[in-house]
């Protein structure tokens, strides 16, 4: 597809800090690149507001390449925009037409507190993580997992699991807040491994206690997580979770 | 706190309730639109009285009827809790949102299609429980079919009818598989089956349900 160079007008939540208000702003940017990424785009804005004397937009970006999960935009109503199974630094403005409007929001969710504009604070998947999303001994290097093995559809579907970058979407587009497919594909990448097994019912047991302290809400099923999560990570791992957890629940020794 | 209650009240434990009495709610549906479809017999309501007859006397169903309420009563109160919490799991919404992007509507508004159907209930117990167990019905010697078309003579009646058959319908429509991938089934081998008896649960029952005041207006059935 051949550049192309479009104005558009942007709609971007400001706030200066956790107890601001906030706000939404306009902002028009003309003879934007259609090759640009979103956050090229989101660049040039912040360069134009920098000249111009005023703050530029604070937005979370690590990798630029769809690996570190950072890039959290809800975008014209969905997490990392209109496209399917990718984050916000693989959009490209070549999906957006001449004159439109983009309305640029937070995550929203009461456990994803906002820090300031479009950055908010995810650190309570990194305490759910923390709960029980870990091997406590050392599993030894790759000759070491190679010796114990493993059914291939097993190892596959852990491996599908392991691809989430817990960058939030899931919770984002949800509209209960539930991080369910998040702790699921944490619970789902070690309970499908023969390593995983020793930790198996203690984990999901204190994950699902983690996520429920955190004050995300509960999952009905609507599979917006799942359609939106930039990595398609998919709602039969929330199945396996709910399993585990009353598995774990019946016949677990902690009264 | 033992095992037991912080199982329940935990997220997935609410979501369990839910789905388990959503089911029994489904098999009390599949027993009461049988019974009611031998309406369809056309026999001035003989074999239907039989059937209402047994259902108001036999005292296992009798026993059952507290079941159910128990059922009702519970998958009513977790929904509500559920629902609350997850209104306060988002304290700031956003400004646009775009969910038939991503999901339907009607699994997105399952909490608006059972007020629907309970508001309906409440209205549909004055019309045939509240008759029966006030002891209308053994006073006035009426029969219950003989309160079935005395009831469906009026339109609006059947036109509210006619409407919560609809929103049972969709909330059947997520809720039938919805409660199966709660309670841990998701399995490539039977997702198709779950799916498709769920479509097909959710458009006979309401279906046969809605005809009912529907025929009888029309005089179809008398
Ligand atoms: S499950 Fe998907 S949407 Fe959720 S945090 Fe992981 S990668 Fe992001
Ligand atoms: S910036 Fe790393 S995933 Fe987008």
């Amino acid at each position: 597809m051949s550049e192309r160079h479009i104005n558009i007008k942007l709609k971007v939540w400001r706030q200066k800090n956790k107890s601001d208000k906030g706000n939404m702003e306009e902002y028009a940017l003309s003879g934007v690149s259609t090759d640009m990424s979103f956050l090229e785009m989101m660049d040039t804005l912040n360069e134009k507001l920098t000249k111009e004397d005023k703050q530029p937009v604070a937005f979370d970006h690590d990798c630029r390449e769809g690996i570190c999960g950072m890039c959290s935009m809800y975008i014209n109503g969905q997490p990392h925009g209109p496209l399917k199974g990718v984050t916000t630094c693989q959009l490209h403005m070549r999906t957006f037409n001449d004159g439109d409007t983009i309305v640029v929001e937070p995550w929203r969710s009461a456990a994803f507190p906002v820090l300031k504009d479009l950055i908010v604070d995810r650190t309570a998947f990194d305490r759910i993580q923390h709960a029980g999303g870990f091997i406590s001994i050392n599993t030894g290097a790759a000759p070491d997992a190679n010796a114990i093995p493993v059914p291939k559809e097993n190892a596959d579907e852990a491996f599908l699991a392991a691809q989430c970058i817990g960058c939030g979407a899931c919770v984002a587009a949800c509209k209960n807040s539930s991080a369910m497919l998040f702790t699921a594909a944490k619970v789902s990448q070690y309970a499908l491994l023969p390593q995983g097994q020793a930790e198996r019912y203690r984990r999901v047991e204190a994950m699902v206690a983690q996520m429920d302290k955190e004050g995300f809400g509960a999952c009905t099923n609507t599979g917006a997580c799942s359609a939106e999560c930039p990595k398609e990570i998919s709602i039969s791992h929330i199945a396996r979770m709910n399993r585990d957890y009353l598995g774990a629940k019946s016949t677990s020794n902690a009264i | 706190m033992s095992w037991i209650s912080t199982t329940l009240t935990s997220s997935l434990g609410k979501k369990l309730i839910v789905g388990i009495t959503g089911l029994f709610l489904c098999s009390f549906l599949v027993v009461h639109c049988g019974i009611n479809s031998l309406i369809f017999l056309n026999d001035g309501g003989e074999a239907f009285n039989i059937g209402a007859y047994f259902m108001a006397t036999n005292p296992v169903i009798k026993i059952m009827e507290y079941v159910l309420f128990l059922g009702l009563i519970a998958h009513i109160v977790q929904t509500l809790l559920l629902a609350l919490e997850n209104k306060k799991a988002r304290p700031v919404g956003y400004f646009k949102e775009n969910g038939n992007a991503n999901s339907k509507w009607y699994s997105r508004s399952m909490a608006i299609l059972g007020t629907l159907i309970l508001i309906f209930l409440i209205l549909h117990l004055k019309h045939f429980w509240w008759s029966k167990v006030s002891g209308h019905l053994a006073e006035t010697g009426e029969t219950m079919f003989a309160e079935m078309l005395e009831i469906f003579e009026k339109p609006i009646i059947v036109v509210i009818y006619v409407l919560a058959q609809i929103s049972l319908a969709y909330h059947l429509l997520h809720g039938f598989s919805s409660a199966f991938q709660t309670l841990g089934f998701n399995h490539i081998k039977y997702n198709g089956l779950i799916k498709s008896v769920g479509v097909v649960f959710s458009l006979v029952l309401p279906i046969a349900f809605a005809a009912m005041p529907i025929v009888i207006y029309f005089g179809i059935i008398k």
